[in-house]
């Protein structure tokens, strides 16, 4: 094997080596508190040196047999991963330290989660995408369980563990359909096959297909593998729900680009029909779902299913601008999920989370940057223009179009119309509703990832913001799924 | 003829004693059967030259994974007749669901057949028969270069369900008296041993016993 | 009809009762070397607390074993009726037949006749290891199936014990491998005939074998070995102060005997393991003449039996070791132990040119 090789994985072996060493500098500390606190800084620190390693790369690169490969989109994911998990360690320094979590293996396995993502994002092979897969869920799982002494916290990692594995199982059980008529676990050799005219209507395919389907639906929480994410979500400690909410999602998405588009470009009418599917049930179900709700994570969580469903409207379409779609609405809505998080997160009195919804009424009499911020980022969310969150949609609604996609298309604004109920709910309680007692004043941490996602999404209208954003996805697109002519 | 044999031998075992598992009512008995099912499927191994992977199907399996299986189930005091309830409750709607995509999966194998790939090609690199290439070595070859990602990315899911596990279930509990060997090992006259100088007609009331062993 | 079994016969059938006839052949010759290792443990035993053990039952006491056996197979069989009973019965029998097969791939010789071995298979070191694991078997299914709380005890014990030392022997038997470069247990003694001894002037001498290059595993293996055989000072598993007699409180008759002797083969297969991997097998200790022209075979078991011999001085000497110290040796000392060790052997075997 030539060295030639570990300039390709350079991003990953910083990350895995920086991770177990990172490891070993907690075990071998005696001191838990002041250890967790290094180990946090360090690996924010071992993120971001994983995001110059990705920086530094370019071309295309296939290595390890075709399983992992290293190109434009692949980087453009993996930064956004990168910043993602950076940005939510940054906020779970008050948190954790407030209820004693902070323990050098959380930052730990948050590493090993992102450098799950990282594989995920790569993988060009169903094992590697498996493995990559198991390597961030397993890492999740016992996050979401971290506040161990807690009930909703351990029935959060065991939901979260139990369905896991059931869809893990679904994957692979769809995978080794894959295999057994493809003869391979490579795309490009199940590319290969799925073109043949007389493989489009194969069974065996197609079934390999749905369970994939099925199995990646799960993790990205697309309706109906939808279940477990609201208990999830508001039973995991907040700074890891914020995680959640996040990186792995976009992963996962990456992944299913991936592999519906580079293994199975040759059957995309079938896969495009699941898609519209999943789109449509998460948008109906996210936005309908979330009126109802009191809890504010839990209303996050309906939310991010919604999202899902808005994105995957891009995946649908089938083409380059789909596809940047995609991507530039998961750049967007992870900038205003953490940041939502953030607010989430500085949502304390007397050192105690709270997270109802009704805690929040008349937020603007007694912390108004606190209500702007959380405004802007629920009308962002709501799909208001000039914000983020409208680009986001336009990004993904206009190939849609372009396809012939009317229906779904039709679909998708009608639900953001019934979203943007709910968030302007939080937003009229804020300002309009009786006063509650005020919040202490977000720590600097929090507030600087609650004012960083709002600049963000405020900005983003901005040529020199929103712009380099898009012409970075595009052109990650582009190398996944080239023009058609 | 008796390779043919065995592996009629061993299907059939490896088949019913798959069934027994859950058909039995007993979880240890259905452990049991677990690992005469986990031995057949050895035997199979062995049938295809591949004894590497069968001892290593009794090692890990057998031997590790399956004792770990019989402690749990063992330990556990399974209510059956609950059990049953539930089971029994459910059963319709899962009997209702599972009969339909059965017949669905029947139905549509039955009319379209499963074709594999024509441009699959079903042969496996195996090594020449008279090359003198264990098994053992041939994937020993292969497992450390063409497929390096795959078991370097195995070994960390690896560790992290170890420090899953540690971290889920390790409590650090305060005032237990550990035994320190070290100490106990470097405890001389010096240390363990005081002599006194007792007046006569008077006493002396000896300091509190040191434990080096509880130090930690 | 005829001739397929004549085509069957010619293909296999003469193989077969060759193999069945060395099979028997190899348990006759290794049942009767048990009944008297046997008794020599408790001689010696005996010895070192200065009695005279058994010396009742013919000539200094040599019947003992076959007595006892007579004894245990007379006796009525008691089941417990709370008992699982065929798990009950199985038990025994799974521990005896597991102890039994292990020898099936130990090579006792190497001589121009061939190899004196019931099966050369190439990962036989590999095959040892798992049915040595499996001896567990019989001792939760006995424990579990007795329904009975001491019993069930010892069984969880010997679970826990067992699987625990399975991982250093299993570290050890891998810098071993690393050494010798084959998975074949006639190979790795063989691969004896070279090693420091050589290069230190002293050709197809005691210290070829791996016992001085690898020192420290031979002693791992060595306690290990006791651990993994349940031997004093590990054998909490039917810890007589604590548990009675452990899992096998509830048996009695043939089905404790199968017990005991499962143990004790399981006890004499862990001492030609340690013969094969550390002490070179049935090669002479030194090349000169009047040893090495001594047959191998008696090489192997003058080197089992000092082994053994080893095991009943371990026994009579050493107390027996509490439950947490003994999972602290194993898990907390050998296992970092013997990881360092298959670190330092494969970098001394890559480094220092050994890998030609």
């Amino acid at each position: 094997m030539d060295s030639s090789v570990l300039y390709v994985v350079a991003p990953e072996l910083i990350l895995a080596i920086g991770a177990i060493s990172l490891l070993m500098l907690g075990v071998f500390t005696s001191n838990g508190e002041a250890a967790g606190r290094t180990v946090t800084w360090l690996s924010i620190a071992v993120l971001i040196a994983t995001a110059i390693a990705v920086f530094q790369g370019s071309g295309s690169s296939l290595v390890f047999g075709g399983a992992f490969v290293s190109d434009g989109f692949t980087r453009f994911l993996k930064i956004v991963i990168l910043i993602g998990a950076a940005l939510t360690l940054l906020m779970t320094f008050d948190n954790f330290g407030r209820a004693k979590l902070l323990q050098f293996e959380y930052p730990v396995l948050v590493l090993l989660a992102t450098l799950g993502m990282l594989m995920m994002v790569s993988a060009n092979d169903l094992i590697a995408l498996y493995l990559g897969l198991e390597l961030q869920s397993l890492a999740l799982y016992v996050i979401a369980a971290f506040k161990r002494d807690d009930v909703q916290s351990s029935e959060a990692g065991l939901k979260y563990f139990v369905l896991g594995a059931l869809s893990s199982g679904m994957l692979l059980y769809g995978a080794s359909m894959l295999y057994g008529v493809t003869g391979s676990t490579s795309y490009a050799t199940i590319a290969a096959a799925a073109t043949i005219p007389e493989m489009s209507t194969n069974i065996g395919l197609t079934f390999g297909l749905v369970f994939v389907l099925v199995g990646l639906a799960f993790k990205v929480a697309a309706v109906p593998f939808h279940m477990w994410t609201p208990d999830v979500y508001q039973g995991a400690p907040t700074p890891v729900t914020a995680f959640f909410a996040g990186a792995p999602k976009i992963a996962a998405m990456a992944l299913l680009l991936r592999f519906t588009q580079a293994a199975l470009p040759g059957i995309a009418p079938q896969w495009q029909q699941i898609v519209i599917f999943l789109a449509i049930a998460s948008m109906v179900l996210g936005s309908f779902a979330a009126i109802g709700q009191n809890n504010i994570k839990r209303l996050l969580a309906y939310s991010s299913i919604g999202n899902v469903g808005f994105a995957l409207i891009g995946l649908a379409a089938n083409n380059t601008e789909g596809t940047a779609g995609v991507l530039i609405y998961l750049v967007i809505y992870v900038a205003m999920t953490l940041g939502a998080f953030a607010c989430v997160l500085a949502m304390q009195r007397n050192g105690r989370n709270v997270e109802s919804i009704s805690d929040l009424s008349g937020l603007a009499k007694t912390n108004l940057t606190f209500a702007t911020i959380l405004a802007v980022l629920m009308f962002s969310l709501a799909g208001i223009p000039p914000l983020a969150g409208f680009w986001a949609k336009w990004y993904v609604f206009l190939p849609a179009i372009k396809a012939g996609l009317y229906p779904l298309s039709v679909i998708g604004v009608v639900t953001s119309v019934v979203g943007a109920y709910y968030y302007l709910r939080v937003v009229k309680i804020m300002f309009f509703d009786e006063t509650a007692e005020g919040f202490s004043p977000p720590e600097g941490r929090t507030f600087a990832v609650m004012a960083l996602s709002a600049a963000f999404v405020v900005a983003f209208v901005l040529p020199f913001v929103g712009g380099t954003v898009v012409d970075a996805a595009t052109a990650a697109a582009s190398v996944l799924v080239p023009a058609h002519p | 003829m008796a390779s043919a044999l065995f592996f009629y031998l061993f299907s059939v075992l490896a088949v019913a004693s798959g069934a027994s598992v859950i058909l039995t009512k007993n979880p240890v008995h259905a452990v049991l059967f677990l690992i005469l099912a986990f031995f057949n499927a050895a035997g199979l191994f062995v049938l295809l030259n591949a004894e590497f992977l069968a001892m290593l199907l009794v090692i890990v399996y057998v031997g590790a994974v399956s004792v770990l299986f019989l402690f749990v189930v063992m330990m556990l005091d399974v209510d059956f007749a609950e059990l049953k309830a539930g089971f029994i409750k459910n059963a319709k709607i899962g009997a209702l669901i599972g009969g339909l995509v059965l017949v669905e999966l029947l139905a549509l194998v039955g009319y379209k057949g499963l074709a594999v790939s024509p441009v699959m090609s079903p042969s496996s690199p195996v090594p020449a028969a008279d090359s003198g290439i264990t098994n053992t070595r041939a994937l020993g070859e292969i497992l450390y270069t063409k497929y390096v990602y795959y078991f370097e990315g195995a070994g960390l899911i690896l560790l992290v369900a170890m420090i899953g596990a540690i971290v889920l279930t390790l409590k650090h509990r305060k005032g237990v008296k550990r035994q320190s060997i070290s100490a106990q090992v470097a405890r001389g006259p010096a240390t363990g041993l005081e002599v006194v100088k007792v007046p006569s007609g008077g006493s002396v009331i000896p300091p509190p016993a040191k434990h080096p062993e509880a130090a930690e | 009809m005829l001739d397929t079994l004549q085509t069957f016969m010619n293909d296999y059938g003469w193989n077969l009762l060759v193999l069945i006839g060395f099979s028997l052949l190899l348990l006759v010759v290794l049942l009767v070397i048990i009944a008297f290792l046997l008794l020599m443990d408790r001689k010696v035993w005996a010895a070192v607390q200065m009695r005279r053990g058994p010396n009742v039952v013919g000539p200094f006491g040599l019947l003992q074993s076959f007595a006892d056996l007579l004894k245990f197979v007379l006796k009525e069989p008691i089941i417990p009726s709370g008992s699982d009973k065929v798990v009950f019965l199985l038990a025994p029998l799974a521990t005896a037949t597991c102890a039994l097969a292990s020898w099936a791939v130990i090579p006792v010789n190497e001589n121009s006749w061939g190899r004196w071995v019931i099966s050369d298979m190439n990962v036989g070191i590999l095959y040892l290891l798992a049915i040595s694991s499996l001896g567990v078997y019989g001792i939760i299914m006995g424990g579990w199936a007795s329904n009975s709380k001491y019993p069930f005890m010892g069984a969880l014990r010997s679970a826990a014990q067992m699987v625990s030392y399975e991982v250093s022997i299993g570290f050890v038997i891998i810098c071993v491998l690393l050494c010798v470069g084959s998975l074949n247990v006639t190979d790795v003694v063989n691969s004896q005939k070279t090693g420091i001894g050589t290069h230190i002037g002293l050709t197809n001498s005691l210290f070829d074998w791996n016992w001085f290059a690898l020192f420290p595993m031979f002693v791992v293996f060595f306690i290990s070995a006791l651990a993994e055989t349940n031997r004093p000072p590990f054998d909490l598993v039917e810890a007589e102060s604590e548990l009675v007699a452990g899992f096998m409180v509830e048996y009695s008759s043939t089905p404790y005997l199968l017990y005991m002797l499962g143990e004790y083969v399981s006890i004499t297969a862990m001492c030609a393991m340690t013969t094969i991997l550390f002490l070179g097998g049935w090669l002479p200790p030194l090349d000169i003449w009047p040893l090495n022209a001594v047959p191998g075979i008696f090489w192997f078991l003058i080197k089992v039996v000092f082994v053994f011999f080893m095991f009943a001085m371990v026994k009579a000497m050493v107390p027996r070791y509490r439950y947490d110290q003994l999972m602290r040796l194993g898990w907390k000392v050998f296992l970092p132990l013997s990881l360092v060790m298959v670190v330092i052997t494969a970098a001394v075997l890559q480094f220092g040119g050994f890998l030609s």
